[in-house]
């Protein structure tokens, strides 16, 4: 573990300072922002002090039905928060749900499964919270645009089935944009890895004490773990959007 | 099923329809014989796009309502119905790319191969001229864009055409090009058309016969000559004559 000038929790309070700051400078410049950042400073504190607590004792326990447990409140509230911001899709909380189950499973199963990480408290709520929270972005991503697509693109998908296509073939192309639309940023910031910045777990682990390369290599895992949950996820939540949109005589849904 | 329904192209048998609940169609019954350009005839909001959407199931009807060559449609398999029956809409909702691709959009759905003989045909047509083919759809008019989307329609050798206002976004010339096209697409491979329309004028140009569609129900049916006969009581006329819409 590195040494540091202080103990842990007046470091905490050291770094309020910054807060401070924040503050006098938005009260200067008539910002007005001096209410929300307390409520944040407040409402992070609270949060990650009570998460602090429930970890500990969720490793000390290392149970395998309170992983899933966690893991499972993960995706409920991931879901919800995807589905909420996807309102144009029907029975988008439901889709969201899914999509990001599935994501989460395959990803976390391939790890534990090739024995990247083991299937402890320790090593898999923080990597389920990485994977669980990139799901949920790429899952919002994807919904929303073939949502955006299906309602620029009415007349070429229904044209497209007046030729005889699938419902599938007639939104293929729209599924393939929102793909990309859900998969760019990640694969964009793993392109720039290290580059632009370290990203936070590698800067984490260097802060706690490990070697720059023990870092680096945790970090590399967690870039592909997450273009894999990206791939994963975007594909089932765009075929599982579609399926909202078409019937199964092949017609597209109207808008009520 | 009844002998109308053997013989017709299409029949419709007392189709309502209702969506969101809204009353679209009312017990609408009609018929449309082999090689006949029948023309939907109504102001907006009449339910005329909704009556052809229900022809090709791109809009589910109940079953035992529509018949197409005798056969319920609900029997036939979706995909091969609008294999059978094309259609053109109001927007020519051309895929990007070339002409040609779209044109072998249908085709290549059922991997089908199609000569470039065969798509200068289409292109001919469709009153295209034949080195259109290459062209990316981007270049095109609207007219000629309405062209290409009948040209990529007639490519799956449909039997009947469903023409929902092809030409209501066009200028005079281009609407003629259209109008012409079609008339010789009814000559020539005694296609079965259905069109769409709340112009009066194209309806006498290009309708064999007429059907007028007021509130979802329909409220005159005729010859062109017999339901447009000044003075005559057919509320077509009176439709004409600007003197009618939808309560």
């Amino acid at each position: 573990m590195a040494s540091f000038p202080l103990t842990e929790i007046t470091r905490v309070l050291a770094a309020l300072a910054l807060v401070l700051f924040a503050a006098i400078i938005s009260r200067w410049q008539a910002v007005n922002l001096e209410r929300q950042m307390l409520i944040a400073t407040a409402r992070a504190f609270v949060q990650l002090i009570a998460i602090g607590f429930a970890l500990d004792l969720i490793f000390a326990a290392d149970n395998p039905a309170a992983i899933l447990l966690i893991m499972g409140v993960m995706v409920a509230i991931a879901g919800h928060t995807s589905g909420t911001r996807a309102t144009g899709v029907p029975q988008a909380r439901r889709v969201a749900f899914s999509a990001i189950s599935i994501g989460a499973l395959l990803t976390l199963g391939i790890l534990i499964g090739l024995g990247i990480f083991e299937f402890t408290a320790q090593q898999t709520i923080p990597i389920a919270g990485m994977v669980i929270g990139n799901s949920m972005n790429v899952c919002t991503l994807v919904m929303r645009r073939i949502q955006d697509e299906i309602e620029a693109r009415r007349a070429e998908i229904e044209a497209a089935l007046a030729l005889g296509a699938t419902g599938r073939q007639a939104l293929a192309p729209y599924l393939k944009i929102a793909l990309q639309s859900g998969m760019t940023p990640i694969i964009d910031s793993t392109k720039t890895v290290g580059l632009i910045q370290l990203p936070g777990a590698m800067t984490g682990m260097i802060l706690a004490g490990a070697s720059p390369l023990e870092a680096v290599q945790l970090q590399i895992i967690v870039m592909y773990m997450l273009i894999g949950a990206a791939a994963f996820t975007g594909l089932a939540a765009a075929w599982l959007t579609q399926r909202q949109f078409l019937t199964p005589n092949h017609q597209l849904r109207q808008p009520n | 099923m009844n002998n109308q329904s053997d013989v017709s192209r299409f029949f419709v048998n007392a189709l309502s329809l209702v969506q969101n609940g809204r009353s679209i169609l009312t017990e609408v019954t009609l018929n449309v014989q082999p090689g006949e350009i029948v023309c939907l005839l109504g102001p907006s909001g009449s339910g005329k796009s909704s009556l052809l959407r229900c022809l090709n199931r791109l809009t589910e009807p109940p079953p035992n309502t529509v018949f197409h060559n005798g056969q319920d449609i609900h029997a036939l398999d979706v995909l091969a119905l609008r294999r059978q029956v094309g259609m053109v809409f109001q927007k020519p909702a051309l895929f990007p790319g070339t002409v040609t691709e779209n044109i072998l959009y249908g085709p290549t759905l059922q991997e089908k191969t199609v000569s470039d003989a065969e798509i200068e045909q289409l292109l001919t047509l469709a009153d295209l001229p034949a080195d259109y083919a290459k062209r990316s759809v981007s270049q095109l008019s609207g007219g000629e864009a309405q062209r290409v989307s009948l040209a990529r329609a007639l490519a799956n050798q449909p039997d009947t055409l469903l023409m929902d206002e092809p030409t209501s976004a066009l200028d005079p010339a281009a609407q003629r090009h259209i109008e012409q096209a079609i008339l010789r697409l009814r000559d020539t491979l005694g296609l079965t058309v259905l069109w769409v329309t709340h112009n009066v004028a194209e309806a006498k140009v290009v309708a064999d016969r007429i059907y007028l569609l007021l509130n979802g129900r329909i409220a005159d049916e005729g010859a062109p000559d017999h339901v447009f006969r000044p003075g005559s009581e057919h509320l077509t006329a009176t439709f004409a004559a600007g003197e009618l819409e939808n309560s």
